[in-house]
């Protein structure tokens, strides 16, 4: 099967004063389906390389192949398109926009696509609300919701458009264990029920150990790349 | 893009009051540039109409603009030559043949033209002299050449026609030499003559000096007082589309050689002095939408700096820069269009109490209001000024917009 994301030799370098190796030589290839855990020490990189790959950063050197295209040829607004149609983010912080109802939130990249028609968007959005158990929240402002149900809406809008592949960057950092639990279960799902690659970042060791493969990153390079048994 | 502009809104929205004072700034702007500009517009305006309305659209004088060739010079066209003690003709000043040029002249499609002999004579009375300038023409064409008629407040044209050596004279005249109507004048010109007119007609400009010293009456009179008989010295022409007078003018001269002035020949250098009038008012009330612009930029700038992050989701979604761009511009567009479209009605406002203002303007009699001009342009002028000020505005704090890279915002967690 054709990979869904195919790194090759992917290398950052931070140029400044003093240049900075932020990932060095990463070669990696994920496939739908793939639940993967990226973990290592606090500035070896990883969140670095979750960035090279949802393109929100361009490698130094190296190749990146996402959904079949070469990525380093495209400009700013092929790389976009690639983000909209294919990839869904969830950070450490929720980064819901404030002025915006949970439900309008997400349907922010489903408008952006514009595939569907306000009504169809709506319906579609609610019901990835009542997938992470949040209907009920659809109307509030984000500010009325707990850290745990924001991460919640935060991963609704990250499936809005239906990517097949979900970057996560710390999902659990700011969350208490019990939100944790629900956010990791929900992560977990959608790699095994869904069929998406989902792409974690942690250093949370127990939830890493959940994902069906972990990649351990030191001073920017792969260390190990395994998967669990 | 509607929902764009709705991104755009919700964010205006989420700062009603700060929103709300720079839109104050658009709708001040607007509306003291649509009021200043009309006023401008409405004066220079009146301006002109009363320049065009009270002297004539085109003038034929009795003089040519080149000198008269020497036959000698037609014959040697190509050398230099010297003519000494040349004498040239002498004869009595006037147009000649001036009842076919008028004929002519009424020829013409939209125009009308009377011939009038203009000269200067003495009024004396109670041991006073006043200056007076005689315009003698056919009494019934003065109704269409001239606009005493419209003036008249004692008396009438018809008097003079119907008694030839009738004069209309000046209401100021009348009162400061206490004559009245039917009173007798005696006039006394240049070539020696004295001649008694009876008084028919007043009028009043309510321009002091001309009703003070302009007198009309029958050109066979003039000439007879003038002792100029069968002579006229200018030609008035006055035309339904005085704007057309230039290049009516020049035809007229190419025909008849006679130097032909056409009223913006004449009023030239006011012509100039009303343009810069007008650019001088138009930086003045630029700088108030400018002002105001700055208003704009500052809110976009504040909410483009709070929104770093939303904008880094917003692109890390799949948005690219140039929707981003676009949501920013837009927030602009809507404040600018806003505020164009609450201004003109403050503006209109405006303009109406400006008009209820009266005023005397130095040397006229009567109190006028102020001349405001409900001209389309103004309008549209003050409304695109204000709206690409606001569209430009917002477009420099949209492109820092579009330039933020949402790894520098995400890397940094908050």
């Amino acid at each position: 099967m054709e990979a869904l994301i195919r790194a090759e030799n992917l290398t950052r370098i931070l140029n400044g004063d003093v240049d900075v190796t932020l990932v060095s030589g990463a070669s990696l290839q994920v496939s739908a389906g793939e639940f993967v855990s990226i973990t290592g020490p606090s500035g070896s990189g990883k969140s670095s390389l979750l960035y090279l790959l949802g393109l929100l950063d361009k490698p130094t050197s190296g190749k990146l192949y996402v959904a079949g295209q070469d990525t380093l040829s495209l400009d700013e607004a092929g790389l976009a398109k690639i983000r909209l149609e294919n990839m869904g983010f969830v950070f450490q912080f929720h980064f819901l926009l404030p002025e915006f109802t949970v439900l309008e939130n997400v349907m922010m990249p489903m408008k952006r696509l514009g595939n569907l028609t306000d009504r169809q968007a709506r319906e579609k959005g609610v019901s990835l609300l009542s997938d992470m158990g949040i209907a009920d929240q659809a109307d509030k402002l984000p500010r009325k919701l707990s850290g745990g149900q924001c991460q919640r809406v935060a991963i609704a809008r990250a499936l809005a458009n239906d990517p097949a592949i979900i970057l996560a960057d710390e999902p659990t950092g700011n969350l208490d264990s019990a939100s944790s639990k629900v956010v990791q279960g929900i992560l977990q799902k959608l790699a095994h029920d869904h069929g998406r690659a989902v792409i974690v970042v942690t250093h949370d060791m127990d939830f890493a150990a959940t994902a069906d493969r972990k990649i351990r990153l030191v001073d920017g390079k792969i260390s190990s790349d395994r998967l669990s048994i | 893009m509607r929902h764009f502009v709705f991104i755009a809104l919700k964010h205006i929205l989420a700062r009603k009051r700060q929103s709300f004072v720079s839109l104050l700034g658009i709708v001040i702007g607007v509306a003291f540039f649509l009021a200043i500009s009309a006023l401008m517009q409405g004066s220079q305006n009146d301006f002109i109409a009363r320049l065009i309305d009270n002297s004539p659209h085109i003038t034929i004088y009795d003089e040519f603009r080149e000198a008269e060739k020497q036959p000698v010079e037609e014959m040697f066209p190509d050398t230099v030559i010297e003519l000494r003690s040349l004498k040239p003709q002498t004869e009595s000043r006037g147009i000649r043949g001036y009842r076919q040029i008028v004929d002519y002249l009424k020829s013409l499609d939209g125009v009308k033209a009377s011939a009038s002999l203009t000269g200067q004579a003495i009024f004396s009375f109670a041991g006073r002299d006043v200056n007076i300038s005689l315009n003698g023409m056919i009494p019934q064409d003065m109704r269409d050449i001239t606009t005493i008629d419209d003036n008249m407040v004692e008396g009438s044209l018809e008097a003079l026609i119907a008694n030839r050596n009738g004069i209309v004279v000046g209401a100021e005249l009348m009162r400061r030499q206490s004559l009245s109507l039917g009173d007798n004048i005696t006039l006394s010109a240049s070539s020696g003559q004295v001649k008694t007119y009876k008084i028919v007609g007043v009028f009043r400009t309510g321009r002091a000096d001309y009703d003070k010293s302009q007198a009309f009456l029958d050109i066979k009179r003039v000439q007879a007082l003038m002792n100029r008989s069968n002579r006229a010295n200018a030609i008035i022409v006055k035309m339904e589309r005085p704007e057309r007078a230039r290049e009516v003018a020049a035809l007229i001269e190419s025909r008849i050689r006679y130097k032909s002035v056409s009223w913006q020949e004449s009023s030239e250098d006011l012509m100039s002095t009303l343009a810069i009038r007008n650019m001088i008012m138009y930086s003045v009330v630029s700088a108030v939408l400018i002002v105001a612009a700055f208003g704009i930029y500052n809110i976009i700038s504040t909410i483009v700096m709070e929104k770093h992050r939303d904008i880094a989701i917003l692109k890390s979604m799949g948005y690219r820069s140039r929707d981003i761009k676009f949501i920013f511009l837009v927030q602009g567009v809507l404040l600018g269009a806003c505020g164009v479209l609450l201004g003109l009605p403050v503006g209109c406002l405006l303009m109406y109490g400006l008009m209820q203002i009266t005023f005397n303007p130095p040397g006229a009699t009567e109190p006028i209001h102020m001349p405001v001009d409900w001209g389309v342009e103004q309008f549209l002028i003050a409304g695109a000024f204000a709206f690409f000020a606001a569209l430009f505005a917002s477009y420099l704090p949209a492109r820092k917009a579009a330039d933020v890279l949402p790894i520098d915002i995400l890397r940094g967690g908050q």
